[in-house]
């Protein structure tokens, strides 16, 4: 298009110039000479880096997640491939995409002293639900809510190494290194209100250690990091005491729930008991306490959920739909919630792509420079978002 | 070879030393008797060794020269013996040398001789093959190219072709014939043609003779088929080690494939797999330009796109002008691969594999 060829030749004239990391301001000094429409400086990058003011005129760009930002709300959540382009390209960009527009338009616009909301992410393999996710918890999280962000609900039932016998409740099973982890990165997530919320219920967890009521959570979570064996209890105390405490008028903070590759809950395990018979998933304390979270029988939040067919256990590759993912069980379940198509991307953000790989000098073979060495990638991937990752990550 | 005088008799003795050819031996009798003896070796070596004295000896350049050197002598000999040197013929060249040297010898080979050096030197084979070690001759690796391709000449009528059909034949004669008539026609002309200088009656023959048609070789393009909507579309088919896949092209689209019904970055999540299926339209470069739908079965993911691979080349012959098609069957894209599975052999592993050699 004309404007793109347009902004990539002035796009380029600086590029000695420009230092790598200050991107904003280069471009912004650039933009003053010329007539271009004032709030898009180049056609694949954004200066609104504040999900809460992102809109329409911002899908395809890439907009830079502040790296002050970066380790705290996303100690665990990213991709892992993504996570090395941001170790390699020294700035986590994020592109503006449809589902996550809408996702955040829905959470701001929602009723919250009515029971919660829960949407549910899903598309093709590779096509950028993970993603979508993580620009909505880092909205989240801009806007001062607590961030209960599960990163694979998959990790949870399979390739567990130690299963314990669940002291809480005789037929369950914890799995203390899972829960553990989780409440580290938890705690790290939502510093700030560890302190404020206080416990409304005593919990008891051997015969000497009990946590009163109205210690702070940060206490309970500190327990359960230095506790591994009742970290999974404790993991389901904090869910409780969060579902009570959501929403409520005194304190009023907001709960979001995000878990990736929701199906991993309603299918089967690969975990085994003692006696070589399969571990059902609700014989897991983790996985039963998180399942009363996702039920919509309280309010003051919103349930986020990914599917992910790529994590997940006997499933077919091919299946993407929820209904083939989550099972009877699951999909009952889940409903009543709001379904938000991932596609692959669109022209547009092909193209914003591109351009974004091309100015961190990720595609160094000289033909991908070319119009034809486009057209090639485009079939190639057939714009699919981890394809074409992958795909130029040798070139 | 210019008997021209004593002078060059020395340079001609010694550029022919070796060569079995009657030379002059005017300055010794010694070197007479050598030369004769050599001379009664060599001649019956020459007359063996024709076909297998190898590459030519001399060359084209030397031949001419001595064409050149004999015209020359042949003029010197004619002023010398004070004829004309225009119409001066062999016969005079002949009789002039006997003059001159008259010679004791009774072997008329042994004889001084001066004749045009295409009468002399052996003819020779040029060189066969090419700059490249490519013979030129189609028939050069048996050995005989020129026997073989005269007996492929010599049949050449019969090849090609057959016999009238009873039908034809009755169209041609206007008249009705019995089977039995037909079969006696066609043993009589078997007959004619088993006889010897049949090659004479060939035009009659071959009256009685149709052509076959020869197999093309050429690829027949399809002609391009539309649609309901006036979109352009065609099929072609491919073949690859037990994998089939057709390919139904459609044109004005924007490079979207299915194929069994899935898409082509699910069906084939190998790279090498999606460049095979990219590479006849890049080649082209129409990229962006056809959609397409596939159906594949058979062998594994490799061959089903190698197949698919043919199968799209071969639906885009219709879309594609002359020159181009040239061009994709110099790139190896409308050839089908005729590489199978090699058979496993008795005694050993597998096809090639050996069993593990223990010493003892």
């Amino acid at each position: 298009s004309f404007e793109n060829r347009l902004a990539f030749r002035w796009f380029w004239l600086p590029e000695p110039v420009r230092p790598l990391h200050g991107s904003g301001c280069g471009q912004q000094q650039e933009a003053v000479g010329m007539e271009m429409r004032p709030e898009t400086f180049s056609i694949f990058r954004t200066q609104e880096n504040d999900p809460d003011c992102q809109s329409e005129q911002h899908q395809g760009q890439y907009y830079t997640v502040p790296p002050s930002h970066f380790h705290t709300v996303f100690p665990h959540g990213l991709p892992p491939r993504y996570q090395q382009q941001v170790k390699t390209f020294n700035e986590g960009c994020v592109m503006v995409r449809q589902p996550a527009l809408e996702l955040i338009s829905h959470l701001k616009r929602a009723d919250y002293s009515k029971p919660t909301l829960r949407y549910l992410l899903y598309g093709v393999k590779g096509s950028g639900k993970t993603m979508s996710l993580c620009h909505t918890v880092h909205y989240c999280s801009t806007q001062g809510w607590l961030v209960l962000h599960i990163p694979d609900a998959h990790l949870w039932v399979k390739n567990c190494k130690e299963l314990l016998p669940s002291s809480y409740h005789a037929s369950r099973f914890d799995q203390p290194i899972q829960a553990s982890n989780w409440l580290r990165n938890f705690r790290t997530t939502n510093e700030n209100f560890l302190s404020k919320i206080k416990l409304r219920q005593r919990y008891v967890w051997t015969k000497r250690e009990s946590t009163e009521e109205g210690q702070p959570l940060g206490e309970l979570v500190d327990m359960g990091v230095s506790r591994v064996k009742s970290s999974s209890d404790v993991v389901g105390a904090v869910l409780k005491e969060l579902r009570l405490q959501a929403g409520g008028t005194e304190g009023g903070f907001r709960l979001a729930v995000a878990v990736d590759g929701v199906n991993g809950l309603w299918g089967r395990t690969t975990l085994k008991k003692e006696d070589k018979s399969p571990v059902a998933p609700e014989e897991l304390t983790l996985v039963h306490n998180l399942r009363k979270m996702i039920n919509n029988d309280w309010c003051g939040g919103a349930v986020i959920a990914t599917l992910s067919q790529t994590g997940s256990l006997y499933a077919p590759s091919s299946a993407y739909l929820p209904q083939e993912l989550l099972g009877e069980e699951g999909f009952d379940s889940m409903d009543p919630f709001i379904p938000v198509p991932v596609s692959l991307y669109s022209e547009k953000e092909f193209e914003s792509c591109y351009l974004y790989y091309l100015d961190r000098h990720w595609l160094q073979h000289p033909h991908s420079q070319t119009e034809e060495g486009k057209k090639e990638l485009i079939f190639l991937s057939n714009r699919n978002p981890s394809v074409l990752e992958r795909l130029c990550a040798f070139l | 070879m210019a008997a021209s005088g004593g002078r060059t008799v020395g340079s001609f003795l010694w550029k022919c030393g070796n060569c079995c050819f009657n030379f002059n031996t005017v300055s010794s009798n010694l070197t007479r008797q050598v030369l004769s003896r050599q001379l009664c070796v060599s001649a019956v070596l020459h007359r063996k060794n024709l076909a297998a004295a190898g590459p030519e000896k001399f060359s084209e350049e030397f031949i001419k020269k001595q064409v050149e050197e004999f015209n020359i002598g042949k003029r010197h000999l004619a002023n010398m013996m004070g004829e004309d040197p225009e119409t001066f013929t062999q016969g005079d060249i002949n009789r002039s040398i006997a003059y001159l040297f008259p010679s004791g010898l009774f072997d008329k080979k042994a004889k001084p001789l001066m004749k045009h050096p295409d009468e002399v030197f052996p003819k020779q084979r040029a060189v066969q093959w090419g700059a490249d070690g490519r013979p030129f001759h189609f028939l050069f690796y048996t050995g005989k190219q020129s026997y073989y391709s005269l007996m492929h000449v010599s049949t050449g009528s019969l090849v090609g072709s057959r016999w009238l059909l009873k039908e034809e034949l009755e169209e041609l004669l206007v008249e009705t014939i019995s089977e039995h008539d037909y079969a006696r026609f066609i043993q009589l002309m078997e007959r004619l043609l088993s006889l010897p200088y049949c090659s004479v009656e060939e035009d009659f023959v071959q009256r009685y003779r149709r052509q076959l048609e020869i197999q093309s070789s050429k690829q027949q393009v399809q002609p391009l088929q539309y649609d309901q909507h006036g979109v352009a579309y065609s099929t072609g088919d491919g073949r690859r080690k037990t994998a089939t896949g057709t390919v139904l092209l459609r044109d004005s689209g924007s490079g979207s494939i299915s194929i069994n019904g899935t898409n082509y970055v699910h069906y084939f999540p190998v790279l090498q797999d999606r460049e095979q299926l990219m590479f006849p339209l890049h080649f082209m470069g129409v990229l962006g330009r056809f959609d397409m739908q596939c159906s594949v079965s058979g062998g594994g993911h490799s061959s089903q796109a190698g197949a698919l691979r043919l199968a799209i080349s071969r639906a885009m012959l219709s879309f594609l002008s002359e020159g181009q098609v040239e061009t994709m069957r110099q790139a190896g894209l409308l050839t089908p691969d005729p590489r199978i599975k090699e058979r496993k052999k008795p005694g050993q592993e597998g096809a090639r594999r050996k069993f593990t050699w223990k010493k003892r």
